[in-house]
């Protein structure tokens, strides 16, 4: 416990640095945390022409499909902002500076998550909230508080899968220090694909995001449930309360996988 | 050496520098397939619904998306090509050893530039587009000329990109950190090169502006050529779009280039 809250501390001290270091670059930083309001912004813009076009997509309305983009928006966001920088692992691992970061009194961990830290990427979470509030206010769904707790619940798991998979890309670093762009097609990629709704995929790709790369349980599957619609896999009922469990299992795994990551560190030599 | 032998030294080199990145490379590859997959599922969706959406028919709409996966890397519109290493010589003021060689900095950048555009076409381009052409329907043709002036379009579009990109690496001249302007410039584009969605999708207005702006050469105007929305002489007209775009802001470039090297105040010492 100590040694996690010492973590946490860490991480705290490194963000706090990062982000002095950010506004020293005023301007710079003005135009980055305009720039990522607007691309999440320009991202749901794509999805208002579709629909400027067509009145629904795989049956599901603008409304819904907003719902799947704010959810998928707010989770990969959370996860981008406390863990984004895992990607950035494998130019450490080659340039040996993880050496430097493995005897400083700071778990490895929280270093790399905290290491170029950047506020901006609020922007994404902030866009996503806003969508939210707007799908809701075009579904006017009559839930009770539970279904709301359920939603928000959603946000958090989700943005608990994402966090596991950006890790279990960093661990991936230690032995191929180049395939960052792999982790992206899951991560971001993965956001793309639960911005739409499952109906418009085959069949094999939802099964792949189910069973392989479990991205259903960020959004779609307790999604599907909340608003009613049939699940395209006819998985039972239960199921649809899995994604904690999911969660914790990745985030599980992801652990047991850093640790065999930085066992396998073998510095640059030079 | 004479001068172009140097430029295609540099050019050359720069190619084999990006080629030693292979496990790069096929990473990419690997995420420039998958979105490629996302992407046509949608479109494949809504041009059921809608079929000669923007002029397109399902198949020239998902060749479309994997001729934008495939030129993704070699026209840098995200970011990843030269831009972010001269911003990094401007701000550590390294630029300052780059401006006293006896090489044009433009061109020099311009080698290094077509260089690596040059692999990532072939190392980059070609896989996803095969892909995306034995899982969906496409629409690519078989007649040799359109190809050729899609090659012609394309290597005009290259030299776009890469005058915008210039022109945003200088700005770090002013403003030292390049980070915000390459992201609100990966961001328009995205948008308005047409990698989002055809620029003839979009609510009419706003599609005839972006489709007169400099980012519709880098892919809506070779993708048209490709699937042959140009007709006869045509064809060869549109090319003056890219063409007079890529010397407009080539010269801009050089302008921009003189006031910012004005500016370059170097430490004795």
């Amino acid at each position: 416990m100590v040694k996690v809250l010492d973590g946490l501390r860490g991480y705290g001290l490194i963000v706090g640095m990062w982000f002095r270091s950010t506004l020293a670059y005023r301007a710079s930083f003005l135009l980055t945390t305009l720039g990522n309001a607007i691309t999440s912004w320009l991202e749901f813009a794509g999805i208002l022409i579709i629909f400027s076009h067509v009145d629904q997509l795989g049956g599901f309305s603008v409304g819904e499909v907003a719902l799947m983009y704010a959810t998928a928006s707010c989770s990969l966001g959370l996860a981008d902002l406390f863990l984004g920088n895992m990607d950035q692992l494998g130019a450490r691992v080659r340039d040996g500076s993880v050496d430097t970061m493995l005897i400083r009194p700071v778990p490895l961990f929280a270093q790399v998550a905290a290491d170029r830290f950047v506020l901006r990427r609020v922007g994404r979470i902030v866009q996503g909230l806003l969508v939210l509030g707007w799908a809701l206010a075009q579904l006017r769904p009559g839930w009770s508080v539970l279904e709301y707790a359920l939603l928000a619940g959603v946000i958090v798991c989700g943005a608990a899968i994402f966090g596991a998979l950006w890790a279990l890309g960093g661990a991936f670093q230690f032995w191929a220090q180049d395939a960052a762009q792999v982790q992206n097609s899951v991560t971001y990629g993965g956001n793309r694909l639960l911005q739409y709704p499952p109906t418009i995929y085959g069949t094999e790709l939802v099964r792949g995001v189910t069973y392989v790369v479990p991205l259903a349980f960020v959004n779609w599957v307790p999604l599907l449930r909340l608003l009613d619609r049939d699940d395209p896999l006819g998985l039972p009922g239960w199921v649809d309360f899995l994604s904690p469990l999911v969660a914790v299992v990745m985030c599980a795994l992801t652990a047991l996988l850093w640790r065999v990551g930085v066992r396998s560190y073998r510095s640059t030599g030079s | 050496m004479r001068m172009s032998g140097l430029y295609r030294a540099v050019a050359g080199s720069s190619f084999r520098r990006y080629a030693t990145y292979r496990v790069a490379t096929a990473a990419g590859v690997f995420t420039n397939t998958v979105f490629g997959f996302f992407m046509s599922y949608t479109f494949i969706a809504l041009w059921d619904q809608r079929p000669g959406l923007g002029g397109y028919d399902q198949a020239q709409a998902l060749t479309f998306v994997w001729v934008g996966q495939g030129l993704l890397a070699a026209t840098a519109v995200m970011g990843g090509g030269f831009r972010e290493e001269l911003q990094e010589r401007i701000r550590t003021g390294e630029i300052s050893i780059d401006l006293y060689r006896p090489v044009d900095l433009q061109l020099w950048w311009l080698a290094v530039d077509l260089g690596r555009s040059a692999f990532q076409l072939l190392g980059r381009g070609i896989v996803p587009v095969v892909v995306g052409g034995l899982i969906f329907e496409l629409a690519l043709p078989t007649d040799p000329l359109r190809w050729l002036l899609f090659g012609c379009a394309l290597a005009l579009g290259l030299l776009v990109a890469f005058a915008l990109n210039y022109l945003v690496a200088l700005m770090a001249f002013w403003l030292m950190d390049g980070n915000g302007l390459n992201m609100v410039s990966n961001l328009l584009g995205m948008f308005c090169s047409g990698m989002v969605m055809p620029l003839t999708v979009f609510p009419e207005g706003l599609g005839t502006v972006l489709q007169w702006l400099p980012w519709a050469a880098l892919l809506q105007v070779p993708a048209d050529v490709l699937l042959g929305r140009y007709a006869g002489g045509g064809a060869f007209a549109v090319l003056l779009f890219p063409l007079l775009w890529a010397v407009a802001l080539l010269l801009l470039g050089r302008l921009v280039q003189a006031a910012a090297t004005r500016r370059v105040v170097v430490q004795g010492g």
